[in-house]
C-alpha cells in the first residue's frame, strides 16, 4: 500500500477527471494526439517513462474535469491496448474502464503503402482491424496491411 | 449486382461468380442478339495509365452491346495533367455517363472513385492491387474448358509473389474445392498469407521447383510472366528464366482436358510451339474477356 501511494505521488492526484494509465511510453505522445489533448483547456498532468513491470516503461495522463467517452477511448486501444482508465470524482476512483480495440478505424493512422490512394489524394483513411492482439489494420482502399510497428499518425 | 460497383474480387460471392459465368455464356452463344441491349447508355472508360488490351476488351464489350463510349486512354490527355484530383474527375464524369470503367496506378483508387461516384464503377486495375474482371474471365475460361469449376487441379507457374491475377484466382477458386500446385523461382514464391488462406479453407496445395513433374496431373496450368526487374540478383534471373517456360514437348503425357492459360501479354514463358496445340487456350481466354465484361456491365446496369 505504501509503495503504491508513493508511486501515485509521482504525478499529483486530481480531484475530478480521468486518469489513463499503462500507456506504452513510446506511444504516450501518440495517445495525447489521438485524444487531441492539446485542445483541452483544463489541467493535464503527464508522466513519461515511469517504470512498469508489464510494459517496461509507461506513460500516464491525468486530465482534470474531462471524461472522454468510451468511443474516443477505444481509439487509443490500437496503440495502447492495455491502457487502464480510472474515472475520478472527489479524489476517489468511481469507475474503472479498459479500452477495447475497435473493429474499424477511421482516420488517425496513415496507410503504410506508399502507392495507396490515401497517400496521394485527400482521402480519410479507413481500416478494418485485421488482428486485435498486436493490432494490425487492413486498408479498405488498397487492401494492404499496416502493422503496429508502422503505425504513423495522421 | 445491380448498381453495385465491382472493385475487388471480394465484392462478389460464389453465386455472383456463377451468375456472371451464366450470362457470359449466353452472350457467347448469341453475341449478335444483344446489339441493342446498351442502346442509349454511355460508358466512360477512364484509363489513367495505358493498358491497351484491357481497354480494348472493355470497349469491344460495350460496343457489342450497342453502348456508346467516352473517355481517355492515358492521363496525359485528361485534365489530370492540369492537376485535377481523381475525386473531381470522377464527380464530373459521373454527370456524363451511366457507368465508369477505370484503371489507375494508385492502389485503392477504384474504391475511392466508387465512393465519390454517382454511377457504378468497374475497376480495370488499380496498381498492383485488384483487377477483378480478369479473375472473372479466368473463372469463365476454366468452366468453359473443363465443363465445371469443382475439384480441379490448378498449377500456377511463374511470378506467384507479385502476380495479382494468381492471388485473385486462388481466392476465387477456393470456393470450388481445388488442388493447387505452385511452381516458381524461390524469389517469387506464393506469399505466406495466401498459403495460410488455403490452410484456413482446408485446400490442398504444394510447392514445386520442377514444372514438368506437375504437368501430368494438372487440369489447368496458369502461366504468368517472370520479370527480370523482380530479381535482386540478375545472375539468379539468368539461371532460372528458362526453368519456367512451357514447351510443346512438356505436353506429352498430360491429361486430355489440360489447358494452358495466361493473362497475357506473354513474353517467352510459353514457347510459341505451344500455340498450335489444342492445349493452348490463352487467346480464347482473351476473347472470353469480352463476353465476361459484357456480362458484368449488363448485370451492373440491371439489363440482365
Amino acid at each position: 500500500m505504501e509503495n503504491k501511494d508513493k508511486k501515485e505521488l509521482k504525478v499529483s492526484a486530481i480531484k475530478n477527471g480521468t486518469v489513463i494509465d499503462h500507456i506504452p511510453a513510446k506511444n504516450l505522445f501518440k495517445v495525447i494526439s489521438i485524444l487531441e489533448l492539446q485542445t483541452i483547456d483544463t489541467q493535464i498532468t503527464i508522466g513519461y517513462n515511469f517504470e512498469s513491470k508489464k510494459l517496461g516503461k509507461k506513460g500516464i495522463i491525468k486530465i482534470s474535469e474531462k471524461f472522454p467517452d468510451q468511443k474516443d477511448l477505444n481509439k487509443i486501444a490500437i496503440i495502447a491496448p492495455e491502457a487502464k482508465v480510472n474515472i475520478i470524482k472527489d479524489y476517489n476512483v468511481v469507475d474503472k474502464k479498459t479500452v477495447q480495440v475497435p473493429d474499424y478505424v477511421e482516420g488517425i493512422i496513415k496507410c503504410m503503402n506508399p502507392k495507396c490512394i490515401t497517400n496521394h489524394e485527400t482521402v480519410t483513411t479507413r481500416f478494418d482491424v485485421f488482428k486485435k492482439n498486436e493490432v494490425s489494420l487492413k486498408c479498405c482502399y488498397c487492401e494492404k496491411i499496416t502493422d503496429q510497428e508502422h503505425f504513423e499518425l495522421l | 449486382m445491380k448498381n453495385k460497383s465491382l472493385i475487388s474480387i471480394h465484392d462478389y460471392s460464389k453465386e455472383d461468380y456463377l451468375k456472371v459465368i451464366e450470362v457470359a455464356s449466353e452472350f457467347e452463344k448469341n453475341t449478335h442478339k444483344y446489339g441493342d441491349l446498351l442502346k442509349g447508355r454511355i460508358v466512360a472508360t477512364l484509363f489513367f495509365e495505358p493498358s491497351t488490351r484491357t481497354r480494348l476488351s472493355f470497349e469491344s464489350a460495350v460496343q457489342r452491346l450497342g453502348g456508346s463510349i467516352i473517355g481517355f486512354s492515358e492521363a496525359g490527355t485528361s485534365s489530370v495533367s492540369k492537376g485535377e484530383s481523381l475525386k473531381d474527375t470522377i464527380k464530373t464524369v459521373t454527370q456524363y455517363s451511366d457507368l465508369i470503367i477505370m484503371r489507375h496506378p494508385a492502389e485503392g483508387s477504384a474504391r475511392w472513385a466508387s465512393e465519390v461516384s454517382g454511377v457504378p464503377v468497374i475497376n480495370a486495375g488499380d496498381g498492383a492491387n485488384q483487377h477483378p474482371t480478369q479473375c472473372l474471365l479466368d473463372l469463365y475460361t476454366i468452366k468453359q474448358t473443363q465443363g465445371k469449376l469443382d475439384d480441379l487441379t490448378i498449377t500456377m507457374v511463374g511470378d506467384l509473389k507479385y502476380g495479382r491475377t494468381v492471388h485473385s484466382l486462388l481466392q476465387a477458386m477456393s470456393n470450388f474445392r481445388p488442388r493447387f500446385r505452385f511452381v516458381s523461382p524461390k524469389e517469387l514464391k506464393m506469399p505466406q498469407e495466401y498459403k495460410l488462406y488455403l490452410e484456413q479453407h482446408n485446400i490442398e496445395w504444394s510447392e514445386h521447383e520442377d514444372l514438368q513433374s506437375v504437368m501430368t496431373d494438372s487440369d489447368i496450368v496458369y502461366v504468368t510472366r517472370v520479370q527480370r526487374e523482380r530479381f535482386s540478383d540478375p545472375i539468379e534471373y539468368e539461371r532460372v528464366k528458362n526453368a519456367y517456360v512451357v514447351h510443346k514437348s512438356m505436353l506429352e503425357g498430360t491429361k486430355p482436358n489440360l489447358r494452358i492459360l495466361h493473362p497475357l501479354p506473354r513474353v517467352n514463358e510459353i514457347h510459341i510451339d505451344v500455340d498450335d496445340t489444342d492445349k493452348a487456350y490463352y487467346f480464347q481466354q482473351a476473347l472470353n474477356g469480352v463476353y465476361t465484361r459484357m456480362a458484368i456491365i449488363s448485370l451492373i446496369l440491371g439489363l440482365k
